[in-house]
């Protein structure tokens, strides 16, 4: 049967099979969790809560996507979206208007990007060491933005992305349901995707056939700046403020489990952004599932870590060799007839 | 605002100079890792002018080994008191018992350590499950016998101000049997886990109609929580009842336009009573209690918040 299906769905079946099953298990605890209503033109429910909530994580995902699949990591995506966060509610704390906090954020993202990238590609310094850089350095500047306080703004405009709507869907969601899918297809629709394969492969044999690994590598680190900008003017918009000690906290290690729960490998090489946007949602699913079902708050990380170890578990490709080799084995001592018809 | 600080310090040198009596504080402060730490910081400096204390002051910078270096650098100064905001509550032992050779009192702000009490001469500080008993209280008096589904938006976990202010609430409304606690979850003492959270509660409880008020251990969670029920469509403040703890700017601010109904303050005027009791004692060496409770005061809209948002703003919070 599973030949039958067009590649990218093949690919992302596995992360699709483990989203319902935990969108089942949620269900089992709390029922209403697949109650959809139009309230005053807008979708409402836990599953609309989900995809809007997932955003943060979703973008940070599609852009962490990349940099892994160059074989590089960016530890700084958390620590991008609480500056590029704080710019923007600097911006509209003195006056400038949505306008310019939008570009004045994005710009702030693309510069994080490049630095970082400017760190690898030209610098060769290890991608885990360079970002690690802005990780920790980069929330005193936030927080120097914000005076260390967090900086509130009244604008209904700038609001408006972290819980505005269009057509009834929340606008977090149509973010990053828009950049994923416009990254996706800049990567497969031109030869972009192949060539940053290539590089995660062998950054020096993809340099000696002709690809400009040093441009790509920068680029790469450009866009994940570019989705952690998204992010965090998402997160500034949703509370509307800019928490530089809270926004992204973390979150870079969520993006980065999304990104594995997705089926990529840390090794670089192949990869897919509709998987790891999937495991976004896997991991927010867990997240409010757990929230629905009113566990105890100290279970929280108990329940997401046990479910998280099972999905990986299930992933993994030895494991599963291991289960086939244990049924097949199985069956031929019980029935060795049925076998020899299984083989056909 | 900068600039009215380094006059002020001028003007206190300068009396110094005058004054022969004046006294030397050293105050070695954890860091300014929230807005309510820098008020502390700022509240401190302000007291310690207001007195003609001369405050020398030690940012830690969260480590202990800064504090312990500060405290030691106050010694060989030969200050004449020791305030220390502890970053932990372990360590402290040999360091305390210098300061008591060199006859230097040292005061605890809002934080203990687990030195034996001789060591230091009082401990400042609020009671974190006070704090919650207010809240508890408050809510008791509000809902007046009706029936009152309550959700409950706890600090970090594990933290003692999220166990404390937890126990405190449960304490104050244990025997009323109108009102119960129907779900409770951490917001890691942050607004966009405020947010989300209560979005769930929202959902879970029949979007929101089954709930009659919303506990938080702080301010910063009933502000995202706020946000949350205003995007579900209800009126924060009226279809649910908003009480939380610390009284940040921010819940004044949604207190004036009508969204919360009342938060209890956690002072970051620790220094105002660690003064006092310093004053007393290096008056005739009078010995105060060794733990000195601040007052856990209640707010509500009846306190005018619109005076004491433009009170605060400035504090650093």
């Amino acid at each position: 049967m599973s030949f039958a299906l067009p590649p990218v769905l093949r690919r992302v079946a596995p992360q699709v099979v483990t989203l319902v099953a935990v969108c089942v298990l949620v269900t089992l605890f709390f029922p209403g969790f697949l109650d959809l209503r139009l309230s005053d033109g807008r979708l409402v429910g836990p599953v609309i809560d989900i995809v809007k909530r997932s955003a943060p994580v979703a973008l940070l995902a599609i852009g962490m996507t990349l940099v892994i699949a160059t074989k590089g990591i960016d530890l700084s995506v958390g620590t991008t979206m609480a500056i590029t966060g704080a710019v923007a509610a600097w911006c509209l704390d003195s006056g400038l208007g949505v306008g310019p906090a939008v570009a004045l954020a994005i710009a702030t993202g693309l510069v994080c990007g490049l630095w970082n990238g400017g760190l690898v590609a030209i610098i060769g310094i290890q991608p885990i060491v360079a970002t690690l850089i802005l990780m920790t350095a980069g929330r005193g500047i936030a927080q120097l933005i914000t005076e260390g306080r967090i900086l509130t703004f009244n604008d209904a405009g700038f609001a408006w992305f972290g819980s505005g709507a269009i057509l009834g869907v929340p606008v977090p969601a149509v973010i990053w349901v828009v950049t994923g899918v416009a990254l996706a297809l800049l990567m497969r629709r031109t030869a972009l995707g192949l060539l940053v394969e290539a590089i995660g492969v062998n950054r020096r044999a993809s340099a000696i056939a002709g690809v400009n690994a040093t441009v790509l590598l920068i680029a790469v680190y450009v866009a994940s700046g570019l989705c952690a900008a998204f992010a965090g003017i998402i997160t500034t918009a949703d509370i509307r403020g800019a928490d530089a000690n809270n926004a992204g906290l973390w979150l870079e290690l969520d993006a980065i489990l999304a990104v594995v729960i997705g089926g990529n490998s840390l090794l670089g090489g192949r990869f897919s952004i509709a998987a790891s946007i999937l495991g976004a949602l896997i991991i927010q699913t867990i997240d409010t599932g757990i929230l629905l079902a009113g566990f105890p708050s100290e279970y929280n990380l108990v329940i997401k870590a046990a479910l998280v170890v099972i999905i990986l578990v299930l992933q993994s490709p030895q494991f599963m060799a291991e289960v086939f080799f244990w049924r097949r084995f199985g069956r031929k001592n019980l029935a060795p007839d049925t076998v020899k018809e299984d083989a056909r | 605002m900068k600039l009215k600080t380094l006059l002020a310090t001028t003007a206190a040198v300068s009396l110094m100079g005058l004054a022969a009596t004046a006294q030397t504080v050293g105050f070695s402060q954890i860091g300014s890792e929230s807005g309510w730490r820098a008020a502390e910081t700022t509240l401190t400096k302000q007291q310690a002018e207001e007195r003609g204390i001369d405050l020398k002051f030690s940012d830690a910078q969260q480590k202990q080994e800064n504090q312990i270096a500060a405290i030691r650098s106050f010694i060989a100064q030969g200050v004449d008191a020791i305030l220390l905001a502890p970053v932990v509550a372990t360590g402290w032992d040999s360091v305390l018992e210098e300061a008591k050779e060199a006859e230097i009192p040292v005061v605890l702000l809002d934080r203990r350590v687990d030195s034996a009490d001789d060591l230091y001469l009082t401990a400042v500080g609020s009671d974190l499950v006070h704090e919650g008993q207010v809240a508890g209280e408050w809510l008791v008096n509000e809902v007046a016998g009706e029936d009152c589904r309550v959700v409950e938006l706890q600090g970090t976990t594990g933290s003692s101000p999220a166990i404390d202010r937890k126990t405190g609430f449960e304490n104050a409304i244990a025997g009323h049997d109108n009102i119960e606690i129907v779900r409770s979850q951490t917001g890691d003492f942050t607004r966009s886990m405020g947010k989300e959270v209560m979005e769930s509660f929202l959902q879970a409880e029949n979007g929101g109609a089954d709930i009659c008020a919303l506990y938080a251990h702080n301010d910063d969670m009933a502000v995202g929580a706020i946000q949350a029920i205003k995007e579900a469509g209800l009126n924060p403040g009226e279809d649910i009842l908003i009480v939380s703890i610390d009284a940040v700017p921010d819940i004044f601010k949604a207190m004036a336009e009508g969204d919360a109904n009342a938060t209890v303050e956690l002072t970051p005027n620790m220094a105002g009573p660690a003064f006092d009791a310093l004053a007393a004692y290096w008056k005739d060496g009078t010995m105060p209690e060794k733990f000195i409770q601040t007052e856990s005061r209640l707010y509500t809209p009846a306190d005018d918040p619109q005076a004491e948002y433009e009170n605060r703003k400035d504090l650093g919070y």
